[in-house]
């Protein structure tokens, strides 16, 4: 019986594992061959797109870092990235905990006006915006970034720590409180510590997307030194599309960050990105 | 995640022994002062009642008016929607997303619910090294995204190209992303590819969640593959499929970055989308009103398609207890 189960399933575990090679090369492989497109030069390029390089060019990295000012556009990024992540978790671990474990009238009413911002597409938000931006000086500078996702990620914050805070046990909150823990206290001394893992979920999300935004830096920053580095990639395409291995070089330097937080994390961002979808 | 579940038993003993002991509800929890829930609300409430909830009212005021973006607003009442309706530029672009829904969601879920349908009865070894290669481009920047692909699709270098030559089959060599045949599938090929490994992931983990007493069963009364695929897998993960498809749609309604870097709308338009028109309208050419108009029917759209498959789900389910 055991044999028979083998043999029959054998093959068809094969057959799966080719599959799903397949479309595991074809989700990688564009990026693989971007990445030795980085290292290439002219010459080379004319060869097999997926040959390595004959010589490797690591300068290519050196040039869109300085020349191209990658170098610039990644300060910029990660200036706008923890400011945005920081601002978040901290508002949201306060937003949640008032939502999923205080009392006070009007709950529900703030609970619709925060949904609001997480199923109204951003396309909604950014023409008034620009005009607010415009009139609070911010427009051009690192903050007409930071504050608009701030509050996009309250809407999602909000929701997600509000779940964990809802679940907490109640007789733990009692205890707590009956030793005379401050709701305060009760917050970062007794919740905080084991909504660690919910958090960390939620700074990775917020990492990933708010590095990766582009629209609302497209339409707030004129400033070459201000880019971040999506629109510092989208404009050294659109002034020189024909050094190929420059761009491949800037791309890298782009998808590297988000690639190495996701590695690290990535059970809590797939994990994060399934329970976040699925609540929806 | 694990979420701790509330323990209703061991509240109710609580209060049990307060009643025996005559006890009254002890009234020091702070967290039942009817004020502090607002102070820690506040801070972030505020920023984002100024920064999203308060644009997304004047997007609706702003788009029943005449407005550069500059100017003082003044009313011209559905003038903006009139002329959006008359407008030939907008309903090609708004056909284009709905275009772009087959690429960005419908062959994604396909190809997603191909691959699970694999992976249901065996053990598959290695699958989370699978799982985190596949979500790859869910992590990368659209922008890069679109550029990686428009060196693949590279006239001259692209490893496409430079795959049917070594097919011998030059003569469909093109440059596709410039192709007015072509360019809209190539943009929508670029859609597949983010999108089906989000599909397959989704769909792998409600496959995991899967009784597997169903597929027992299904085998005792002699189903086939196809059979345990279509009576025990796809009703499993009928939620999976209709978020997927409601993501996915919402993606190829607001598709902006990568139409911004592969083929700015080009070529001659056939890859133009509602975002890109509206970028173009509120910001190059300063009608910001009439670009506003284009922001709530896009928003109607989403919200619209969104409400109704999720309560169509929602019946569906219901239907079935």
């Amino acid at each position: 019986m055991q044999a028979t189960s083998r043999t029959r399933l054998l093959p068809q575990n094969l057959m799966t594992h080719i599959i799903l090679i397949f479309f595991t090369l074809a989700a990688v492989m564009p990026l693989v061959g971007t990445l030795l497109t980085s290292l290439k030069d002219p010459t080379d390029l004319a060869a097999s797109p997926f040959a390595l390089p004959r010589v490797w060019h690591w300068e290519n990295f050196e040039r869109a870092w300085s020349q191209a000012r990658f170098g610039d556009y990644f300060l910029n990024s990660i200036v706008v990235v923890v400011a945005v992540v920081a601002i978040s978790v901290f508002l949201t671990i306060l937003s949640g905990y008032a939502m999923g474990q205080l009392k006070f009238r009007g709950k529900g009413l703030i609970n619709v006006i925060i949904l609001v911002g997480l199923m109204v597409p951003f396309e909604a938000v950014i023409i008034p915006l620009w005009s607010l931006m415009r009139d609070l000086g911010l427009y051009n500078t690192l903050w007409s970034l930071i504050w608009p996702q701030v509050a996009l990620s309250f809407s999602f914050g909000t929701f997600w720590m509000q779940t964990y805070f809802r679940g907490v046990p109640t007789d733990l909150v009692d205890a707590a409180v009956i030793d005379g823990c401050s709701s305060w206290g009760l917050l970062w001394r007794v919740l905080f510590p084991m909504a660690v893992p919910s958090v960390l979920s939620m700074v990775v999300l917020l990492f990933i997307w708010t590095w990766n935004e582009f629209l609302l830096v497209l339409v707030m920053i004129q400033k070459d030194t201000l880019r971040t580095l999506p629109i510092g990639l989208a404009s050294l395409q659109g002034r020189n599309s024909t050094d190929l291995s420059l761009v491949a070089a800037a791309t890298i330097i782009v998808t590297v960050p988000t690639l190495i937080v996701y590695f690290i994390f990535q059970r809590q961002f797939i994990a994060g990105m399934i329970s976040g979808a699925l609540r929806a | 995640m694990a979420v701790p579940v509330s323990n209703p038993s061991a509240n109710s003993l609580v209060d049990k022994t307060r009643a025996a002991l005559r006890v009254k509800p002890l009234n020091l929890k702070p967290y039942e002062k009817g004020w502090l829930g607002y102070i820690y609300l506040a801070p972030g409430l505020v920023i984002y009642i100024v920064f999203i909830f308060i644009p997304i009212l004047n997007t609706f005021r702003l788009s029943f008016h005449d407005w550069t973006g500059f100017t003082t607003p003044t009313f011209n009442g559905l003038d903006n929607y009139i002329e959006l309706a008359g407008n030939q530029r907008f309903w090609s672009a708004l056909g284009n997303n709905f275009f772009f829904v087959i690429f960005f969601t419908i062959i994604p879920i396909f190809v997603g619910l191909f691959i699970t349908s694999l992976l249901t009865r065996t053990k598959i070894r290695g699958l989370t090294y699978y799982r985190i290669a596949l979500f790859i481009p869910q992590v990368m920047s659209t922008v890069a995204v679109g550029i990686i692909w428009r060196w693949m699709l590279n006239p001259r270098f692209g490893p496409l190209n430079a795959g049917l030559r070594a097919l011998g089959l030059d003569a469909l060599a093109r440059p596709w992303l410039g192709d007015f045949t072509w360019a809209p599938y190539a943009v929508g090929g670029i859609g597949a590819w983010v999108g089906y490994g989000f599909a397959m992931v989704l769909f792998i983990a409600g496959v995991q969640s899967i009784n597997p007493e169903l597929y027992d069963v299904a085998r005792v009364f002699g189903a086939n593959a196809w059979q345990e695929f279509w009576y025990v897998t796809l009703p499993s993960l009928r939620r999976q499929i209709v978020v997927a498809f409601v993501i996915r749609f919402i993606a190829a309604m607001r598709i902006f970055d990568l139409v911004y870097v592969t083929t700015s709308g080009g070529p001659g338009g056939i890859t133009r989308v509602v975002s890109y028109e509206l970028w173009q309208s509120a910001f190059q050419v300063n009608r910001a009103g009439y670009a506003a108009a284009m922001a709530v029917v896009l928003t109607a759209i989403i919200l619209l398609v969104s409400f109704i498959t999720l309560r169509l789900q929602a019946r569906l389910a219901y239907d079935e207890e």
